[in-house]
């Protein structure tokens, strides 16, 4: 118990440094998602790989508490069919209150949360981790290349160097992309870890990338609606200024002795 | 409305006229609409009706938003969830409100900075600048406020920081900031009576914004010349202004739209930009971000905070000319609110005769300075508190102080100024009258 204790706490220092822009200069690779810039979208193929990465590594410790089963078939996201949330929520047990005990779950429950204190919940980490933003604290790298969140859950997944360490009774590996170069995580990912069902190789960057896209739809899963809505917004707010231009033009011409 | 003569209200219809005797409601609809407006406005003018607009889409969201909110420690953060994915359309009235904020402030500095370019705090518009410095702090207040409810680390720490500013007072600093957090730390009690209030603040600064409004409708709109309208005939006054409606509105419309695609731009692109990623962490007392940084807009004033450290020989001579009870963190906290008193004095501290500083040719280098000095601090604000970013810090304090408190009283009395137009119809035609260019 007291070994765990001091885990967590480490581990929850670690991560509490893991948003500053000025911590050591970290590997944060510029992975090219899909849903970069703004007409990106979600490949629902690319969620789907990543659910399962999820579902069959990151699971084991970590939750998404925020998450509920349907959103998996809406939209905009990994599009599941009906009876596959059905069956994929079914896997996990979930509390249910008016019984008093646990029960397979249902589409309209939530994912689990996180097994255990050291394992923070994944919901919103890719925008939780948004935080390295370039020169300076300037927020170029967020804006100019469309680096975020899901670069580094990537890079920190692809980016254990193989090295560990004994520390207080706990084991450490030496991870790239992580603030300080020493993380608590064990390298979940290896080779062929998983087996995707569209043939995808996959090698742990394939793997760490889908799962990064994966929770990048987790934590803004209506980004594709926003996106949409906010270019229609954009482009009648840009037409509605054009004619309030010209309207004001002429308004004015008389009084500015151009009629 | 008074001061300056134009056409009044006429009821002409038999209701009308009814109504008159007994509310003249419709009459001040009218004079306000139809006052007259210098009509030589350029578009640094426009910020008004953006922050008017601001200030009412933030109160429509915002109650729409609390209607869906859960002001309690343990739920606050998973409403705010709640709102982003099941709500309908939950997700842009959040980020609406959050992006609002900052389209608000930026507004707000804009304004600010065009009146003390232009010279629009001095006599007779004293009261409505001291009104607007009013409402400044409200938001702040609003603002902050407002950042605490997500209960993020940001959230919960920023809250920390804040009200431990507080604490800093001598003697009474911790009864007060017990009172203020209703607890001897940020909690369920906290969180309560930050949402309670960042409700009522809107509606303090709507009653505020009415008075800034009464003010300056009172005395006429301030012009980039600085010259007032010739108020001797109605005819003398339909030379120098137009009136309000349709001629400004129409204009403003149209500054507001574009205000917004852009507004808009953001929210579609990057909806988190402004915000700090830490804040969608849940707040969690056991562990302190490492680096505590408030939202962009607060942070000109928190680099005044922290510039002045214990090592500064003036923090030194103050705590040993007061015998300890100002000690460092106390200046910080002094320094701070003073930023803003002074910048609330400036009506009195400005000596100068000519308004706008368009006309002062010694001012505009100091003025753009101080804008440069604004955003440095700002900068400054989000870096860690350590050299050289103190340093820096420091020297932005002195500039901002010594702007207000030195450069203005001074430079009133000493720089040569030129002669501004006579009229504003006279600076009006010279822009656009074809053979008055020639």
């Amino acid at each position: 118990m007291f070994k765990k204790t001091i885990l967590s706490a480490l581990v929850a220092v670690g991560l509490s440094t893991g948003s500053i822009a000025f911590a050591v200069e970290r590997q944060i690779e510029d992975f090219d998602f899909s849903f970069e810039g703004p007409f990106g979208t979600f490949d629902k193929f690319q969620l789907q790989r990543g659910l399962q990465v999820y579902t069959e590594v990151c699971a084991a410790c970590h939750g998404l508490q925020y998450v509920a089963f349907r959103t998996l078939g809406d939209e905009g996201g990994p599009e599941l069919e009906a009876d596959q949330v059905k069956a994929y929520a079914a896997q996990f047990d979930v509390y249910d209150a008016d019984l008093d005990e646990d029960r397979a779950a249902k589409p309209a429950d939530k994912f689990p949360m996180s097994g255990f204190d050291g394992a923070p919940d994944l919901s919103l980490m890719a925008k939780a981790r948004a935080g390295f933003s370039g020169p300076y604290g300037l927020g170029i790298n967020q804006v100019i290349k469309g680096m975020g969140g899901p670069e580094y859950i990537a890079s920190l997944l692809s980016g254990y160097t193989g090295e560990e360490k004994e520390e207080a009774g706990s084991t450490f590996y030496q991870n790239t992309a992580f603030p300080g170069g020493w993380i608590a995580m064990a390298p979940p990912l290896e080779e062929d870890l998983v087996e995707f069902r569209d043939g995808r190789e996959a090698s742990v960057s394939f793997m760490a990338q889908d799962v990064a896209a994966f929770l990048m739809w987790t934590a803004e899963p209506k980004m594709m609606v926003r996106k949409e809505t906010g270019f229609l917004v954009f482009v009648f707010l840009v037409f509605l200024a054009s004619l309030l231009y010209l309207s004001n033009k002429r308004l004015w011409a008389p009084h500015k002795y151009k009629d | 409305m008074s001061g300056i003569p134009h056409d009044k209200y006429e009821p002409k219809s038999p209701f009308a006229k009814w109504l008159h005797v007994r509310l003249p409601i419709a009459s001040l609809v009218y004079d306000t609409l139809m006052i007259p407006t210098p009509k030589n406005l350029n578009w640094w003018w426009i910020w008004g009706i953006v922050l008017a607009f601001a200030l009412v889409m933030q109160i429509i969201t915002g109650v729409i938003l609390a209607m869906h909110y859960t002001p309690t420690a343990e739920g606050a953060f998973a409403s705010v969830e709640h709102i982003m994915r099941n709500v309908n359309g939950g997700w842009a009235l959040r980020y609406v409100h959050m992006n609002g904020a900052s389209l608000f402030f930026m507004a707000v500095y804009i304004h600010i900075f065009r009146g003390l370019y232009y010279g629009s705090y001095k006599a007779p518009r004293e009261i409505t600048w001291i009104i607007g410095m009013l409402i400044y702090l409200m938001m702040m207040a609003t603002g902050f406020l407002g950042y605490v409810l997500p209960w993020g680390q940001m959230s919960f720490w920023g809250a920390t920081v804040i009200t431990g500013l507080f604490g800093a007072i001598p003697f009474i600093g911790e009864a007060i900031q017990t009172w203020l957090l209703g607890g001897p730390a940020v909690d369920n009690a906290t969180l309560n009576r930050f949402f309670s209030l960042h409700y009522l603040l809107p509606f303090v600064i709507v009653g505020l914004v009415v008075v800034h409004m009464w003010a300056f409708h009172t005395t006429g709109n301030n012009n980039p010349t600085g010259v007032e309208i010739r108020r001797g005939s109605k005819e003398e006054v339909e030379k120098d202004t137009l009136p309000f409606w349709p001629y400004f509105v129409i204009k403003d419309l149209f500054a507001l739209v574009v205000v917004l695609a852009i507004f808009v731009a953001v929210i579609w692109t990057m909806p988190n930009y402004f915000g700090h990623p830490d804040n969608y962490i849940i707040a969690n007392p056991l562990v302190t971000p490492t680096h505590i940084v408030p939202e962009w807009y607060y942070l000109p004033f928190y680099a005044i905070l922290r510039a002045f450290t214990a090592d500064v020989a003036i923090v030194q001579l103050v705590s040993w000319v007061t015998g300890g009870i100002v000690d460092a963190k106390f200046f910080g906290v002094i320094a701070m609110f003073g930023s803003i008193f002074v910048m609330a004095l400036v009506p009195w501290l400005d000596t100068s005769r000519t308004r706008s500083g368009t006309y002062r040719p010694m001012f505009k280098y100091f003025f753009w300075l101080l804008v440069i000095d604004f955003m440095v601090l700002m900068w400054a604000g989000a870096m860690p508190a350590e050299p050289p970013y103190s340093i820096i810090s420091l020297i932005g304090a002195a500039y901002w102080f010594g702007y207000f408190l030195i450069i203005l009283p001074v430079l009133g009395l000493v720089e040569k100024a030129k002669t501004p137009p006579a009229t504003i119809e006279e600076d009006f035609d010279a822009l656009h009258k074809p053979d008055a260019a020639e």
